[in-house]
C-alpha cells in the first residue's frame, strides 16, 4: 500500500531583497524634493548629550538669523527645554519628542515632514534639525538634509571619532566645541584631529567656543557659503 | 540602540513579503545582511526580533544574520581591501579618496518558509 504521508513539507526560500529603512528612504527622498522646490537648505546637527548643540545652535542663530530666514527643529527625546531657549532668536521653532513615537533615539524622515508643516517654507531658506543627543543611530537615518554636522566637546575624549566612525563618516563637517576649558583639561587637540582625519580625510573642524564665541566665524562663513550655493 | 525599532521592521516586511504564503506556511528563517559599518548589534536584533514576533505569524521565526565586511576603494589609485580598523586613509598610495562599497547595508535577503505540501 502506497503511504499516505499527509505531513510532507517543502521548504522554500523566497528572495526579497530589501532595505529594511527603506520607508525612511523613501521619505527621506520626499523630503529632499520638498526641499528643492522651496529652496531650504536642510542642515543635520548631530552630537552626544551635552556637548553643546544647542549653545553652538544658540550663537549661530545669533550671527545669521539677521542674514538667512531660518528656522529650527529641535529632537529630544522629552522636554521643550532646547526649543524654549532657541525661540528667543526669534527664528521659528517647533519641538520633537520622540517619546510620542515610541522614545525614539533619532529622529527619522517621517518625523521631520510632519514638523516641516509647521514651517511657512517658501520664507525659509535655512532649516536647521537640531538632533536627539546621540552618536549612535541618528548616522543611520537620512532625513533629507544638504548636509551633516556632528558637534564633539573637548570634555569628551580624543577617542571619541574612533569609536563612532560611522557618525564621523557621514557627516561633512565637524563642530570641536567648549575650547574655552581647554587650560582646565589634559585634552590633546591634535590627536583630536588626527582621529577625526582618519576616519574623514579632509573634513573641515572648525574649533569653537560656543560660550565665548572664539571660532564661530570660519564655521558661519562654511554654514553661508553652503546655504548660497543651494538657495 | 534601536535594534527593536528595527526588528518591528523586520516583521512588517516580512509579513507583507510572504503574506499569501503564510495561509499554507510558516516562516522559518529570515535571513539579513548587515554591514559591519551600520550602528546595530546582531546579538541585540536576534532578541529584540524574537521578542517582538513572538505575538505575530513571525513567532518562531528565526533570523540568519550575515555580517558583511566593510570594503574600501581608493579612488585614486583603485586598490581594494577589507577595514577592519578605523582608518579610512589608501594603505598604498595614502589618499583619503576611499569609496565605502560594502559594510553599510541593513536589508533583508530572503526569506524561509515551511509549506504543507497536500
Amino acid at each position: 500500500m502506497p503511504v499516505n504521508d499527509k505531513n510532507t513539507t517543502s521548504r522554500k526560500k523566497i528572495k526579497v531583497i530589501r532595505k529594511v529603512l527603506d520607508i525612511n528612504e523613501k521619505m527621506a527622498q520626499a523630503n529632499r524634493e520638498l526641499f528643492q522646490e522651496k529652496g531650504v537648505f536642510v542642515l543635520n546637527m548631530m552630537s552626544s548629550p551635552g556637548s553643546g548643540k544647542t549653545t553652538t545652535l544658540e550663537k549661530t542663530l545669533e550671527s545669521i538669523a539677521t542674514e538667512i530666514n531660518s528656522a529650527v527643529i529641535v529632537g529630544d527625546i522629552c522636554t521643550s527645554n532646547d526649543a524654549n531657549r532657541l525661540s528667543k532668536s526669534g527664528v521659528p521653532v517647533v519641538q520633537v519628542n520622540t517619546d510620542e513615537f515610541g522614545g525614539d533615539c533619532h529622529l527619522a524622515a517621517h518625523v521631520i515632514e510632519k514638523a516641516a508643516l509647521g514651517f511657512d517654507l517658501d520664507n525659509i531658506d535655512l532649516l536647521i534639525v537640531e538632533n536627539v543627543g546621540n552618536l549612535v543611530c541618528p548616522a543611520e537615518f537620512d532625513i533629507g538634509e544638504d548636509a551633516r554636522v556632528v558637534v564633539l566637546s573637548v570634555t569628551e575624549g580624543e577617542d571619541k571619532p574612533l569609536k563612532y566612525p560611522l557618525m564621523f563618516r557621514e557627516c561633512d563637517g565637524a563642530i570641536l566645541n567648549k575650547i574655552d576649558l581647554l587650560p582646565y583639561l589634559d585634552f590633546d587637540m591634535e590627536a583630536v584631529n588626527n582621529n577625526i582625519l582618519q576616519i574623514h580625510p579632509n573634513m573641515p573642524i572648525f574649533e569653537i567656543s560656543a560660550k565665548t564665541k572664539k571660532g564661530l566665524t570660519p564655521w558661519l562663513n562654511w554654514l553661508k557659503q553652503k546655504v548660497s550655493e543651494k538657495t | 540602540m534601536h535594534e527593536m525599532g528595527i526588528a518591528l521592521e523586520i516583521i512588517d516586511i516580512a509579513e507583507s513579503s510572504v503574506a499569501s504564503r503564510l495561509k499554507e506556511g510558516q516562516v522559518e528563517r529570515i535571513f539579513l545582511k548587515i554591514g559591519k559599518l551600520s550602528a546595530l548589534v546582531p546579538e541585540s536584533l536576534e532578541f529584540c526580533f524574537e521578542a517582538a514576533a513572538s505575538k505575530t505569524s513571525l513567532a518562531g521565526a528565526k533570523l540568519v544574520i550575515e555580517e558583511v565586511p566593510v570594503i574600501g576603494r581608493c579612488e585614486a589609485c583603485n586598490s581594494q581591501w577589507t577595514i577592519t580598523q578605523p582608518v579610512f586613509i589608501c594603505q598604498k598610495c595614502k589618499s583619503g579618496s576611499i569609496k565605502v562599497i560594502s559594510g553599510r547595508e541593513l536589508e533583508i535577503e530572503s526569506i524561509e518558509i515551511i509549506e504543507k505540501e497536500d
